[in-house]
């Protein structure tokens, strides 16, 4: 990926660094590089949930460690979006309990609803269906993961009816 | 109904918060441990109870605690397992939901045993809603003094923090979680030494899993010994299952270890029985790691006896005719299922988790996955049933960490028992094409079919 192919403007609040100084307390003195995963997460929900190198670069610059050991994090673990997503991200489960659910029949039902392939984004900005590995709600599949929240037990008439929360504004993504 | 620990408060209105929790007898184990026990006093009442750890490993816990490294007088820690990523396992999760209180209890009275004064939850990053039920939870224990310097005046100081994970089922293996609790990619550590040694900053440290930790209270507060005398010999205690798959059912269960499988599955009490009533096929007893077992070994062990929800009895016959009790994570599948397609979703789990450190998983999760892919959608060989056997049995046993062994391990097992479902899949590619074929005609044994 080019370093310069996305843009993002860099906006750390005075209520984003309060938060974050807060998480650095939670670690000893001299190990404030322990705090990056937590960080990681507050920056990236206030930035349009993804993290370009400059806003890495930041991180970095805060915890006092090299760029480099924020890039070979980022890239490690699946939550952190390297490139911007759609403003609402259906992280549907795919592993085989959500899948003897119906979870493929549904994910392929959600990709024409929003008229996107997988992993796509819609043309509008607005929506994405991806799949992700077992988000730990097995006994309540079919679900996906939008933002810090799950929905569970889904049918074709309940992601339509999350689709229309969402164009409606009804929807959070973050408990903050 | 039987005996519940875990779950025993879980319907009072309320018991999230923490004034609830308290009034109903919430926060006693720190007293009683804190005003009238020393640490190795906790230690001993849970090396009693035979718990064994909640996570999957089965390590008795009290030994576990005994390790800890107390004479080179560095700092301690106990962290907290709580990255619950086994597919089929969501246990955890509904126990921090809904009483988080308890797991906080567990932390301090634990901490207390382990003279641990820097304590960490390490949570899921998904789980990022319960993530703050436990900050909350923490800030309300803190405020009311249980948490902080010279607790109830005892001398004993616990900070205790919860730390968010982001996406990698490999950080529940202890030693990849302590990297990534060091802000660090989850690369598991080659032991020894082992954490109780050299853990987290290379500090002497105790990793638990949220379930064990959750059964310390109960157990200084009633001994060890009385936890000892629920469940079957070495399987003592409670144990939470988490059921889903094809049955009326799914969720969360308290169970005393010794309970039929064949009950498990059909009372009313438990999983209700199979969803249409149509045929059980397979069970995953222990989640995604653990060996599926046909229908003729769920309900009897090969020996004839019935199989029941024991350490012992699941993995009765060893991996040949059994399976283990592993994280609880009870996985059911009738009829329509498809083994292969199950199997090769497996892989595509072990092959998308595996961390890159060895080479034998590394590329092995990536073969298995994409020749089970060719098998599943009717391009396989017939040569390629000995090749998946071939490629798990140089994964097993040759990687620093378990997840190798949990990648080969349900491949071979669908193999030993289902081979002829795979042979099918091979000879009768058309069959096959569609992603739902065994729900529209369910995969029979019998000779009509492979001749």
């Amino acid at each position: 990926m080019e370093r310069t192919q996305y843009k993002q403007e860099i906006n750390m609040t005075e209520a984003l660094m309060s938060r974050i100084n807060e998480l650095i307390s939670h670690y000893p003195e001299d190990k404030r590089k322990s705090a990056l995963l937590p960080v990681l997460h507050e920056v990236q929900d206030a930035h349009d949930n993804w993290l370009s190198f400059e806003l890495q670069d930041k991180v970095a610059e805060i915890l006092h460690i090299k760029p480099v050991e924020v890039y070979e994090v980022v890239s490690f673990y699946t939550m952190f979006n390297q490139k911007p997503i759609a403003k609402y991200m259906f992280e549907f489960c795919r592993t085989a309990c959500c899948a003897t659910r119906g979870v493929e029949d549904l994910m392929e039902y959600a990709c024409e609803k929003i008229g996107a392939n997988l992993g796509d984004i819609s043309s509008d900005g607005m929506f994405q269906v991806v799949g992700v590995e077992c988000l730990g709600a097995c006994g309540y599949a079919p679900m996906l993961q939008l933002g810090d929240f799950y929905h569970e037990k889904l049918t074709e008439e309940t992601f339509d009816q999350l689709i229309e929360d969402c164009k409606a504004g009804k929807i959070t993504l973050h408990d903050k | 109904m039987g005996k519940k620990i875990l779950l025993e408060k879980i319907n009072i209105p309320g018991i999230k918060t923490y004034e609830v929790y308290r009034q109903n007898g919430g926060y006693a184990s720190v007293e009683k441990a804190l005003k009238t026990m020393t640490p190795d006093e906790v230690t001993e009442e849970v090396k009693t109870s035979g718990m064994r750890g909640r996570g999957g490993a089965g390590f008795p816990m009290g030994m576990k605690w005994s390790f800890i490294d107390k004479k080179s007088g560095k700092p301690r820690h106990l962290v907290c397992n709580a990255d619950e990523s086994e597919p089929g396992t969501f246990k955890d999760r509904y126990l921090m939901e809904h009483i988080p209180h308890l797991l906080i209890e567990g932390m301090i009275t634990s901490s207390f045993a382990l003279g641990a004064n820097l304590s960490y939850i390490y949570i899921r990053g998904e789980y990022m809603w319960v993530y703050k039920i436990l900050e909350r939870a923490i800030n309300e224990a803190k405020a009311a003094g249980w948490l902080g310097k010279n607790i109830m005046g005892s001398g004993f100081d616990l900070d205790l923090y919860v730390h968010v994970g982001a996406g990698a089922y490999i950080c529940g293996e202890e030693t990849a979680l302590i990297e990534s609790l060091e802000g660090k990619r989850g690369n598991p550590r080659i032991k020894p030494p082992f954490p109780a040694i050299s853990g987290l900053w290379q500090n002497p440290t105790v990793v638990n899993n949220v379930e064990s930790i959750a059964a310390v209270p109960w157990i200084v507060m009633n001994s060890g010994a009385e936890y000892a005398k629920i469940g079957i010999e070495r399987s003592t205690g409670t144990k939470l299952i988490s059921a889903s798959g094809h049955i009326k059912n799914p969720g969360v269960y308290e169970i005393e270890l010794g309970v039929s499988v064949e009950e498990f599955i059909n009372s009313d009490e438990y999983c209700g029985g199979m969803i249409d009533d149509r045929p059980l096929k397979a069970l995953v007893p222990g989640g995604s790691s653990v060996p599926i077992l046909p229908a003729h070994l769920i309900y009897k062990t090969a020996a004839g006896t019935d199989r029941l929800m024991t350490y012992e009895s699941l993995s009765d016959g060893g991996f040949a005719t059994g399976s283990m009790l592993g994280s609880g994570g009870f996985i059911v599948y009738n009829d329509t299922t498809c083994i292969v397609r199950n199997t090769w979703n497996f892989s595509r789990f072990y092959h998308h988790e595996s961390c890159g450190q060895c080479t034998p998983c590394r590329e092995g999760t990536g073969w298995l996955e994409k020749v089970l892919h060719r098998i599943e959608n009717g391009h396989g060989h017939e040569e390629d049933i000995e090749l998946l056997w071939s490629i798990q049995s140089k994964i097993e046993g040759n990687t620093i960490c378990p997840l190798g062994d949990a990648a080969s391990w349900p491949v071979a097992a669908a193999i030993r028992h289902f081979r002829e479902e795979f042979e099918y899949h091979v000879r009768f590619p058309e069959k096959v094409k569609n992603r739902n074929h065994f729900v529209a005609e369910p995969f029979v044994k019998s000779k009509d079919v492979m001749s």
